[in-house]
């Protein structure tokens, strides 16, 4: 299968003494939805941006066949969106629709292309009555639609999330869960929400302390107790009940 | 609700405003920018006791007011914590300037009453103004306009993130003065011996969000080029405009409107 992003040994430390992530070595290939999960600083967040380049450290990323380079960069930022942990910080512009022409616009499309891209990824997402809403009138769980909405319509291959069901009440976390779930490109879910992610993910990785301590199936780690409770973590609710 | 929330969402509201539609807000930014930059010069060069000059330049403010349909109320309410300090600038005047200018009845009128009133109309001509301007034209429209004049890149993505930044650390103040306040019920403001530790918490807090902020705006392809804003090229419409304003603001300055208006009454 081709492979869609791979570290080599990437290690990466904050203030040059303590590493937050360290020797890390993983690949994930193309169409795979892999959870990335581990207690609060486990280095979830700083993993996904180095892998869009917001942070530089040593070791090799590659992100499809490109290496994570000062020339590959608008290239592999083209390739792989990225959902921030704040909605509040992603969208800044007045409107839904002017956040969203932002991305698009900047990789030279023109407004009418943008525009109908736009469209297209609201009425995939049944947001459509959102376009022109403005930004700082709409609620968290709309917002957090939008912001994924956003990084949609840059059409990336890849699609890194940073904990996006957190402050979001049970529906808004549902309907977040849903779309996710359709989204056909590949997807790098960091959290901490189990259930979420065994409904999301094939596959998961656990980090701790910045180093990979299980990688495999979504089935298997999220049922191991003794494994998730070692690294600060509960069974996913929807698991407890059998197993008490 | 958290008054410097309050201050925050209005900062949001200024974008609002500048993406409705109205014949002022279809100019060209630079045209815009242009005739603010002009009038304010104008306002400021009138001399300290031509009052009677300056009020014929509150015609500009109104028309725009009208045109654009922005509420006069909105301006003077957004501008309610600058326009003492503009005005207070000229107070001292009357006590410095004695020299009679007008005798109205009884009462003398002195250069320094005068001088005074005259400086705080051109505080506030050129605040309305400048309100005018940010309330109908995007931050990233002026800042593509001005990129298109050949301004720096880092000049203009400095001015566009300081603005962003401004939002951003009210929002920082709003949630740290609501978490102070819960654990200091019934103390009015934040006591001065937390000011240090606050100060700097917001300071990193704001620097944190800032970053994160730029970030996302990175990834979706930012380099300081404003591709995203659309600006209309400059046409006839934009240099009309200009060149209007550009001649009312000069007659109003170098010819006695008033005194011309009136003779034309008196004879
Ligand atoms: N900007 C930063 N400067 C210094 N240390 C940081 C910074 N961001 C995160 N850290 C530290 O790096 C570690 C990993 O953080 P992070 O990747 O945010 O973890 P997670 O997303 O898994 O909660 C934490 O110990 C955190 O304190
Ligand atoms: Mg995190």
């Amino acid at each position: 299968m081709n492979i869609m992003i791979a570290f080599q040994n990437v290690s990466f430390s904050y203030d040059g003494t303590v590493p937050v992530v360290e020797d890390l070595s993983f690949s994930i290939s193309g169409g795979e939805s892999v959870g990335l999960i581990g207690a609060n600083g486990a280095g979830k967040s700083t993993i996904m941006k180095l892998m869009l380049g917001l942070l530089t450290g040593q070791g090799k990323i590659f992100v499809g066949d490109l290496e994570m380079n000062k020339q590959n960069l608008p290239k592999i930022r083209q390739t792989v969106g990225f959902v921030l942990q704040d909605s509040d910080n992603q969208m800044f512009m007045p409107t839904v629709y002017e956040d969203m022409i932002f991305g698009p616009r900047n990789y030279g499309l023109t407004k009418e292309q943008a525009e109908a891209r736009v469209d297209r990824v609201l009425n995939q997402l049944g947001l459509a009555e959102l376009k022109h809403r403005y930004n700082h009138k709409i609620s968290g769980g709309e917002k957090r639609m939008a912001a994924i909405a956003t990084i949609l319509a840059m059409e990336p291959e890849v699609i890194l999330m940073d904990e996006p069901s957190t402050a979001l009440d049970p529906v808004n976390r549902r309907t977040v869960i849903n779309t996710i779930h359709r989204l056909p490109q590949t997807k790098l879910i960091a959290s901490h929400d189990l259930d979420m992610i065994l409904d999301t993910c094939q596959r998961v990785i656990l980090l701790s302390h910045g180093k990979i301590v299980a990688d495999g199936s979504a089935d298997t780690i999220l049922r191991d107790r003794a494994l998730l409770e070692a690294n600060r973590m509960e069974l996913p609710f929807c698991l407890q009940g059998r197993h008490m | 609700m958290n008054k410097l929330f309050h201050a925050q969402s209005e900062l949001r509201e200024m974008d609002a405003l500048a993406a409705e539609h109205s014949p002022i807000h279809a100019l060209h930014p630079l045209c815009k920018l242009f005739s603010t930059i002009l009038y304010i010069c104008v306002v400021v060069s009138f001399p300290k006791y031509n009052f009677s000059g300056l009020v014929m330049m509150v015609l500009y403010p109104i028309i725009v007011f009208q045109v654009s349909g922005i509420p006069v109320s909105l301006c003077f309410y957004k501008l309610r914590i600058v326009l003492p300090l503009v005005c207070a600038v000229g107070l001292a005047n009357p006590f410095l300037d004695h020299t009679p200018l007008l005798q109205l009845g009884t009462i003398t009128v002195t250069g320094g009453v005068v001088s005074m009133v005259t400086l705080m109309l051109k505080g506030l001509f050129s605040l309305m103004a400048s309100f005018l301007l940010i309330a109908t034209t995007s931050i990233d429209a002026l800042c593509a306009a001005l990129r298109r004049l050949h301004v720096p890149g880092i000049l203009t993505t400095l001015l566009l993130l300081t603005y962003r930044y401004i939002g951003v650390m009210l929002e920082e103040v709003s949630v740290m003065t609501e978490a102070y306040s819960l654990r200091a019920p019934g103390q009015k403001g934040i006591h001065i011996s937390a000011w240090g530790s606050f100060l700097g918490q917001l300071l990193m807090r704001s620097m944190d969000r800032a970053e994160e902020l730029y970030g996302s705006m990175v990834l979706r392809g930012f380099n300081g080029n404003f591709f995203y804003a659309d600006i209309s090229p400059f046409c006839l419409r934009d240099v009309l405009y200009l060149a209007i304003c550009g001649a009312a603001f000069l007659c109003a300055r170098f010819y006695d409107l008033p005194g011309l208006l009136g003779s034309l009454f008196v004879g």
